[in-house]
Order: structure tokens, then C-alpha cells, then sequence
């Protein structure tokens, strides 16, 4: 039987990858968009998950909402990126500090 | 009347003050000086026609708080009577003699604009000065008090290019500080025991009786009530009278113009100390120590002052002695109960000595702004005008007459104003009785003969003998214009007939009646001027003897023997310097009070100001500021992962937070 809990755990453990992905990579900025998706998805997970466990559909339907929202801002990212490759001729993270005070 | 008189010279001064580049410099002059005259005609006529009851105009309220309340009022009793005569009659012919005496002044370029501003202080200085006498309450009397001090400060700064002038004005200013302090001291004790300041309250014999049995705790120490608050008013008269130990600003105040030396050195504001005293008689009657100490220090500046006039060389700050000398006669009478002759010696000195000063303008004027009398001599032929004005002078000051004892006018003596009034003053001073009053008798005596002294030294020196100094000065040595010898004129007439014309009202058997309740005289123990009249024949003739002897002895060493006074200045080093440094009282304070002052201030400025809240707050901006903006720049790594980590972190922390307290339910 899979329970709510195992649903939580797999999404807890998504978003902890999804941070990890952030903090440990240093070397390129694609991997950092791709490790927010992940905590986006880890989140969509919790949503379907509760929606499911407490008979409520409006759960779901955010997660169309959080969906779409990634999909949009996946598209907004990359554009920036190959903007800032254009600029810089890098995107390694290491590179990218140009807000140092 | 009363109001118009009063507020004329305010009126004059604002007018000339503000509005001279309206209407013109001569305009401006011109309104000052007509509503002057105005009040000084108006000032005659209250003195004539004055009927001895005391009346008092309220113009409005002024302060109420509390129990204390003071209104804007003007008090009208023979003291005011005179005081206003005094005033508006020296002022007036001082704004007449500044036409002159400041026209083409060279301490100023060819066309910059100085009259309508001198003109403008003396009329705010009049202003100020009738406040003070008209007043009904301490509080008004203080405005007029300060009013005065602070015209004095502007008229002695005049020059205010010159340094020694700005220095003199300040001198002036911050030690009559001091005098002032102790009349606000005694304003506040006078409220705080018998809850009022009007003088109809405060000046009731019976208030000031019940004060002399009342003693103040302070540290420790008990005093009696009446002398502590009559001691503290009467530092505020020392300070404004240029006492003994507070006299040290007015001969450096003769940085002034010479007019303003005359109206107000002389004849107005430095006799306010003596008009606070008499105004204050009901609570000297009973105080024991004060009146006392008051003779003491009299006689002591009489006496003072006179020692340094002698060997003083410039013409102005001769007159100034002697000016400090006759406020310490005065005190005198005022202090052993005779404050009818206190207010004559007043009246007469006003005339004669304001006179003294003018004419000594003129001479100055005439000698082109040179004032060392040892450049003057043998004028008396280029300035025959001037030389008879201040041979009047001189013959009232030294006091010239017929000894009453050898013959006088029924009651009247016969003889120039100041031998009337200042034989009255050493008359009371003997009557005083034994003691303090005995020892101020002597010190006139010999004061008188020291003012005969240095008074026929100046005329002596400045009109007679050769010619000294500059030469071609002296060839154009000219008589001053009309403006200012009409006023010499003018007052020579009170300087010869005020005091015989005034002596039975002042001094006579029936001075009570004249006085009315303008003075109180407690009859069960002063006497003095029943006893004044009957004093033996030696006190009657010594001051005129006195007199004689300095006039033979100045006759000796100035005209008959003129090197003496150079051989005995050697002969006598030491005793002639001591004189010369005025007793070395400037010096003096200079080590007691302005050099630590001024050490303090400096520690203060450098240590305190400087160190200390500047080294603070400059440390704070320069030190401990960039330091944590660059800690906070250091946090700033500009990778965008650390950002998110600090609000992982963050929202962790918030989390945690919630979850352990448990405010979420």
C-alpha cells in the first residue's frame, strides 16, 4: 500500500536534490534551472498528493497552474542564458558574479 | 504726558534707526534729536510742577504666572522726577553736541552712513534708561537694567573696527554680568520671601521689617533675610555704578565717542546704581550690615578712584576717575541714610561732569582727535569758549564756594553746584556717626582734595603752560562749531545754579515734605540729616580746605614749578607706576579670573570639543562605519547561489522558529 507518506517522502527528497542541485553546482547554469524544475515538480508531487488524500480537487488543478508557470519560465531562463552567453561568452556559475559588492 | 515722554526716544529710534535710508540722514538726526528735546521740556515741566504724591500710570499687563504678576507701568515720585530731568536734559544736549562732534568723524571712509546708527543707540540708550526709572516693579527696572547695558555695549563698540573698542564693549558687557547676577539673585529672593516685585508691595516698610527678621538657609549657613537680598541687589548697583571691585570697564568705556561718554559714563547710566539704592531705602532702613558695607565700599572707591586720577594722562579717562570717584560719594550718602543728598550729588554731578565730558570732546575735537594731555597746553586763547566751559566745570566739581559757616543766603551756601551737594555728602558722612561712616568722612576729605588735585592738573595741563606735541596740530587748534557749544552753555547753568537753587529741597529742613514717600526714613533711628545740619564748624570748612590745598598743590607743580611732577614720578617709582596700572586691578583679574578662564576654555575646546565629541564622532563615521560596510561588501560575493543559500537558510531558520514555538495554532 502506498500511502501519503511515501508521496511526501519521494517529493522531500526531490526538493532536497533540487537545493543540493543548486548549492553544489558550480560549474554550469542550465543545471541550476534544471534543479529549480525539480523542486517545482517536488512541490507539484505534495499538491496531487494532499489533493488526492483530502478529496479536493483544487490541488490539482494548481498543479496544471504550477506547471504552466515552469514551462514559461524555463523559456524565460534559457533566453536569458543565451543572452548572457552572447554577453560574456560563458556561462559557467563560477563566472557569473558580476553583483559582488 | 508721562507716555509721550517715555516712549518719545523709542520712537526717535526706530525712526533714525530703520528709516534714515527713507528720509535721509539729516532727517533722521533731526527726528531723534527734536523728540529728545521734546521729552527733556516735557521731563521739566513733570519736575516743576511735580506735587509730591506718587502716581503710577498702568499701561498694560506684562507677566502673570502664578502669584507673580508685573505690569508695564509708569511710577511717578520725586525720585523718577529727578531722574528724568537728569536724563532727557543730558541726553538731549548730547544729541545736539553729536551734530558736531561726530560730523566727519575720521574713524569712518568719505561716504559710509554712521550717524543715523550712532544717533538711533542714543536714542534706544534714553529709552532704556527711563524704563529703568519709571518702573513700578523689579522686573521692568531689570528690562530697563539690561536695555541700558546692552546700548552701552553697542556706543562703547562703536569704532567696531578698532580692537580695543570691541574689547572695552565686551569688558564692559560681561562684567556688569557679574553686578547683574547678584540684582537678579536678589529679584528672585525679594519674590521668593515676599511673594511679589511691585514696589507698592515690596518697598512697604512693614514688608521690609518683617524680612529683617526672617533668615535664609543656604549650605548650611543661616542668614538674615533682609541683608542677604539687600547685599545681593546691591552688587548689581556696584557692577552698574563701577564700584570698587567691579569698576574695572568704565575707563577702558572711554573707547566710546566722547558724547557717549558723557551721557552715558557720566550723568545717566552709571548713577542707576545710586537710583536702585534710594529706590530701595525702606529695606536699607532696616538692614544693619548693607548700609555699612555700602559706605565702606563708597568711601573706598571715592578714595580709589581719586589716587588714580591723578596720574592718569589722557584726558577722557581722567574724567572717567573721577566720575567713579563721585558715584563712590554718593553711595556714600546713600549708604549712611541721606538719600535726598545721594540724589542731589546725582542732579549736580549730571551737569557738571557731562559738562566736563563734552568739553573735553571739544578739546579733543580741537586738538584733531588727539587725547594725551601731555600733548595739550596754553589752549586756553585758540579754544576760549571751551576753556571758560570747563573752568565752570572744573569749579563745580572741585567744589568752588563760600564756606556756609562764613556766609551764605539765609539757608542757601553760596557756591558752585558740586560744592553744594558734595558738602552735604561729607556733612551726612560725619553725621553717620561712629565707625565705618567715620573712616568714609575721612576718605572724602582726602578724595576732595585729590579731585581738586587731578581736576586743576587737567585744566592746567590742557590750557595752561607751553605748548606740547605735535606743532602743527597745535597751530590748527580751532574753537568747536555752534552745535556743540550750546550745549556746553547749557549745562554750565546747571553746573553754577543747581545746586543753590536746589539745596533747600534736596538737603533744607523741609526735604521730607519735597521727598514725600519717595524715600522712607525710619525715624526711630535716622537722623542723619537733622544731624548734617548741626555738625561743627572744622567738618563745614575741611572740604573746602581740602580743596584749596590740592588747587595750590596742582597751582605748584603744573604752573609755577613744571618739573616737579617728573622728578617726583622718579623720585617715587614705585608709588607712580602702582597708580599708573590703576592699582594693578586690571592685572590682577587678569590672573585670578580671565586666564583661568580662558585656560579652561582652550582645555575645554581642545580636549572636550575637540577629543572628545569630535574624536568621537569621527571615530564612529571614519573607523567603526567603513568597517562594517566593508564586512557587509565582503557578504556581497555576487554569486547568485550564495543569495539562495542565505534565504534557505533563512526560510529554515522562520520554519524552525514557528515550529518549536508553536504560534501557529
Amino acid at each position: 500500500m502506498i500511502t501519503l507518506e511515501h508521496y511526501l517522502a519521494v517529493a522531500a527528497v526531490l526538493f532536497t536534490i533540487g537545493i543540493f542541485g543548486i548549492f553544489v553546482n558550480r560549474k554550469n547554469v542550465i543545471i541550476i534551472l534544471m534543479s529549480i524544475e525539480l523542486m517545482l515538480l517536488a512541490v507539484n508531487i505534495n499538491f496531487v498528493a494532499f489533493s488526492t488524500h483530502l478529496h479536493d480537487l483544487v490541488g490539482q488543478i494548481f498543479t496544471l497552474f504550477v506547471l504552466t508557470v515552469a514551462a514559461a519560465e524555463a523559456a524565460i531562463g534559457l533566453a536569458i542564458l543565451v543572452c548572457f552567453f552572447r554577453n560574456r561568452g560563458t556561462i559557467a556559475v563560477e563566472d557569473v558574479n558580476v553583483m559582488k559588492g | 504726558m508721562e507716555t509721550i515722554l517715555l516712549f518719545a526716544p523709542l520712537v526717535g529710534s526706530l525712526i533714525c534707526g530703520f528709516g534714515h535710508k527713507f528720509i535721509g540722514e539729516r532727517a533722521a538726526m533731526f527726528v531723534s534729536t527734536g523728540l529728545l528735546f521734546l521729552s527733556a521740556i516735557l521731563s521739566w515741566v513733570i519736575f516743576m510742577t511735580f506735587h509730591g504724591d506718587t502716581e503710577v500710570i498702568t499701561l498694560f499687563r506684562w507677566v502673570e504666572s502664578g502669584t507673580l504678576s508685573s505690569d508695564w507701568a509708569i511710577r511717578v515720585d520725586r525720585l523718577t522726577a529727578i531722574m528724568l530731568v537728569v536724563i532727557n536734559t543730558v541726553s538731549a544736549v548730547v544729541h545736539l553736541y553729536s551734530w558736531g562732534y561726530m560730523d566727519k568723524d575720521p574713524q569712518w571712509k568719505e561716504n559710509e552712513s554712521y550717524k543715523p546708527r550712532f544717533f538711533a543707540y542714543l536714542s534706544f540708550f534714553t529709552f532704556a534708561m527711563l524704563m529703568l526709572v519709571t518702573s513700578d516693579n523689579l522686573l521692568q527696572m531689570f528690562f530697563g537694567w539690561e536695555g541700558v547695558g546692552v546700548a552701552s555695549y553697542l556706543l562703547i563698540g562703536f569704532y567696531y573696527r578698532k580692537p580695543s573698542a570691541g574689547a572695552a564693549a565686551m569688558k564692559a558687557f560681561i562684567v556688569n554680568r557679574v553686578g547683574d547676577f547678584g540684582f537678579a539673585l536678589g529679584i528672585f529672593g525679594l519674590f521668593y520671601l515676599s511673594d511679589s516685585i511691585n514696589f507698592s508691595e515690596v518697598l512697604d516698610p512693614h514688608n521690609a521689617k518683617e524680612l529683617s527678621h526672617q533668615t535664609l538657609h543656604f549650605l548650611n549657613w543661616d542668614m538674615n533675610a533682609l541683608e542677604v537680598i539687600t547685599m545681593l541687589l546691591f552688587i548689581g548697583a556696584m557692577g552698574k555704578s563701577a564700584q570698587l571691585f567691579l569698576h574695572t570697564w568704565l575707563p577702558d568705556a572711554m573707547e566710546g565717542p566722547t558724547p557717549v561718554s558723557a551721557l552715558i559714563h557720566a550723568a545717566t547710566m552709571v548713577t542707576a546704581g545710586v537710583f536702585m539704592v534710594c529706590r530701595l531705602s525702606p529695606l536699607l532702613e532696616y538692614a544693619e550690615f548693607t548700609p555699612n558695607f555700602i559706605i565702606f565700599i563708597g568711601a573706598t572707591t571715592a578714595f580709589f578712584a581719586a589716587t588714580v586720577g591723578l596720574v592718569q594722562n589722557d584726558i577722557k579717562r581722567v574724567i572717567a576717575y573721577s566720575t567713579c570717584s563721585q558715584l563712590g560719594y554718593m553711595f556714600v550718602a546713600a549708604g549712611v541714610g541721606a538719600y535726598g543728598v545721594a540724589m542731589f550729588h546725582l542732579f549736580t554731578h549730571a551737569f557738571f561732569k557731562a559738562m566736563l565730558f563734552l568739553g573735553a570732546g571739544s578739546v579733543i575735537n580741537a586738538m584733531h582727535h588727539e587725547q594725551d594731555m601731555r600733548n595739550y597746553g596754553n589752549l586756553r586763547k585758540k579754544i576760549p569758549f571751551t576753556f571758560a566751559a570747563m573752568m565752570i566745570g572744573t569749579l563745580a566739581i572741585t567744589g568752588v564756594g563760600i564756606p556756609a559757616v562764613l556766609f551764605s543766603m539765609g539757608d542757601t551756601p553760596i557756591g558752585f553746584a558740586g560744592f553744594v551737594s558734595k558738602d552735604a555728602i561729607i556733612e551726612s558722612a560725619f553725621a553717620g556717626g561712629e565707625g565705618v561712616a567715620r573712616y568714609a568722612f575721612y576718605m572724602l576729605v582726602i578724595a576732595a582734595a585729590m579731585t581738586s588735585f587731578y581736576s586743576w592738573r587737567l585744566i592746567f595741563m590742557t590750557f595752561y603752560g607751553v605748548e606740547r606735541g605735535d606743532h602743527h596740530t597745535h597751530e590748527h587748534a580751532h574753537e568747536s562749531p555752534l552745535t556743540m557749544l550750546i550745549p556746553l552753555a547749557i549745562l554750565a547753568v546747571g553746573a553754577v545754579f543747581a545746586g543753590m537753587v536746589w539745596h533747600g529741597d534736596f538737603f533744607g529742613h523741609h526735604y521730607q515734605e519735597w521727598f514725600g514717600t519717595a524715600i522712607y526714613e525710619n525715624h526711630e533711628t535716622n537722623h542723619v540729616i537733622h544731624d548734617a545740619h548741626g555738625v561743627n564748624a572744622w567738618v563745614q570748612v575741611s572740604p573746602f580746605i581740602a580743596m584749596v590745598l590740592g588747587f595750590l598743590l596742582a597751582y605748584v607743580m603744573y604752573i609755577w614749578k613744571p618739573t616737579a611732577p617728573a622728578a617726583m614720578a622718579k623720585q617715587q617709582r614705585g608709588l607712580y607706576a602702582f597708580l599708573l596700572n590703576k592699582w594693578y586691578f586690571d592685572e590682577l583679574y587678569d590672573l585670578i579670573f580671565v586666564r583661568p578662564t580662558k585656560a579652561l576654555g582652550t582645555f575645554l575646546w581642545k580636549k572636550g570639543d575637540g577629543k572628545i565629541i569630535d574624536g568621537t564622532i569621527n571615530g564612529l563615521a571614519m573607523g567603526i562605519v567603513p568597517w562594517l560596510t566593508r564586512l557587509a561588501g565582503r557578504a556581497q560575493s555576487g554569486y547568485v547561489y550564495h543569495y539562495a543559500f542565505a534565504i534557505f537558510i533563512g526560510l529554515v531558520a522562520i520554519i524552525t522558529w514557528f515550529a518549536i514555538g508553536g504560534s501557529a495554532h
